[in-house]
């Protein structure tokens, strides 16, 4: 029994899942498009305005997607029971949960990152703050799905948690969502943009270490 | 793999106290390697929660449990447990191999390969069908086959006989004389009257 094995296991079994079932990969990243491609008709024949909020548009869109995708993240293995397996199983639980955040971030914040050039382009961003776009995405996407997770796993054992989870999760996005937009901005204008993307990295990380123990506990909170 | 030492699971003072009602109070018991505890009880009873308790999933209002003369926590209890609750823990989109195979991954490799449990549970051949094409009963004993191919002493089952038919339910009766007879241990609730006749059998009437 080897905790690398275990984890490693979780990861491939939750890829298999979302393959098979489809809706959990296309459903964020149909929302994620369909919102930008609606502001350029909202916004009408005014690509200087557009071009200044793109960033903006961006990153409230991937958030939003983020908070659509996060209930899928243990639901499932509540409702079956293979969440009281997971708990347990002797490896330790905060691990076996990152393993489920990586799983659900491959699966819902990666397809968000591969679409993102083309619809940055699509909203008239200028080319030389593409890289930047997708550097705080790359940062950014993984701290939603791990912050998120706290959030669903208090709430997954409540019938309608849905309101509570968007209250509890939101104002815990905004740092990134602050940073990261700026730094977009920032780019787009030629500003250097070094400060936001360490501080990107710096909440990435922190959130990494400490958001996967208290999913556990929460979760164990929610069986009982 | 035979275990040689004997392991032992003590209740004392247990109690459960759920919306404001006493479900049990100053419960006790004590389970060798080799026998069985039957909870008995009405619906609400609290024997659901009783092994939840044991399970670790909650918390008792009062006393303790010890695994072979250590606190749940402090032991080898989890590498050494297997649970099947009122779900069954399997995955619908897999298929019968892929959600043993998880199990696996989850604990230590025990008495039976994947093929000779499926085999004991009469499910041979279903190797690659998914769970979703399986009936209730079928799903039944591929929970029940977890319990053979991960290493484990105790089995905390909770009505295992639901949803299974005669022939099922004697199936399991043997499987569960025979992990008794390898030194295993079992705490069970059930509706059906259980018949373990080379079974040391303890019986709790929680009321």
């Amino acid at each position: 029994m080897s905790l690398s094995r275990a984890f490693f296991a979780v990861i491939r079994r939750d890829l298999v899942l979302a393959l098979r079932r489809r809706s959990e990969i296309a459903n964020p990243l149909l929302f994620f498009i369909l919102v930008i491609t609606l502001f350029p008709l909202g916004i009408g024949a005014q690509p200087h305005l557009l071009q200044a909020i793109a960033p903006g548009i961006i990153w409230v869109s991937a958030l939003l997607a983020a908070m659509l995708s996060l209930d899928s993240l243990f639901r499932s293995d509540f409702d079956d029971g293979s969440l009281e397996q997971i708990l347990l199983s002797p490896h330790p639980t905060s691990v076996l949960v990152l393993a489920k955040i990586i799983a659900h971030w491959l699966v819902t914040g990666l397809p968000l990152l591969i679409v993102a050039p083309l619809l940055a382009v699509f909203l008239g961003m200028p080319n030389h703050s593409l890289g930047i776009l997708l550097l705080t995405l790359l940062l950014g996407t993984p701290v939603l799905s791990l912050i998120g997770a706290i959030g669903v796993a208090l709430t997954v054992g409540l019938r309608r948690g849905g309101m509570i989870l968007s209250l509890l999760v939101l104002p815990l996005y905004v740092p990134v969502l602050i940073f990261a937009g700026n730094a977009v901005q920032m780019a787009s204008s030629g500003l250097p943009v070094n400060a936001q993307i360490n501080i990107l990295i710096a909440i990435l990380l922190m959130a990494l270490v400490l958001a996967p123990l208290p999913t556990a506990a929460a979760l164990k909170m929610s069986i009982s | 793999m035979q275990t040689t030492s004997t392991h032992t699971l003590e209740g004392a003072g247990l109690s459960c106290i759920r919306d404001d009602r006493v479900l049990f109070e100053e419960l006790a018991f004590e389970l060798a390697s080799g026998q069985v505890l039957l909870l008995e009880g009405k619906n609400g009873s609290g024997k659901t929660s009783l092994l939840r308790i044991l399970c670790g999933f909650r918390e008792p209002d009062a006393g303790e449990i010890n695994w072979c003369g250590d606190a749940v926590n402090d032991s080898q209890f989890y590498a050494q447990m297997a649970y099947v609750g009122h779900l069954d823990g399997v995955k619908k989109e897999l298929t019968v191999r892929e959600n043993l195979k998880m199990s696996l991954a989850l604990s230590s490799v025990g008495r039976y390969s994947i093929d000779e449990a499926l085999a004991k549970v009469h499910l041979t051949g279903y190797d690659d069908v998914l769970v979703q094409a399986l009936s209730a009963g079928q799903k039944r004993r591929l929970s029940l086959a977890r319990l053979l191919i991960t290493e484990n002493v105790l089995w905390i089952l909770d009505e295992p006989f639901t949803s299974l038919d005669k022939q099922g339910i004697a199936l399991i009766e043997t499987l569960m004389t025979e992990h008794c007879a390898n030194g295993g241990m079992i705490v069970l609730t059930s509706h059906h009257d259980i018949d373990l006749p080379d079974v040391d059998v303890q019986r709790i009437y929680l009321s």
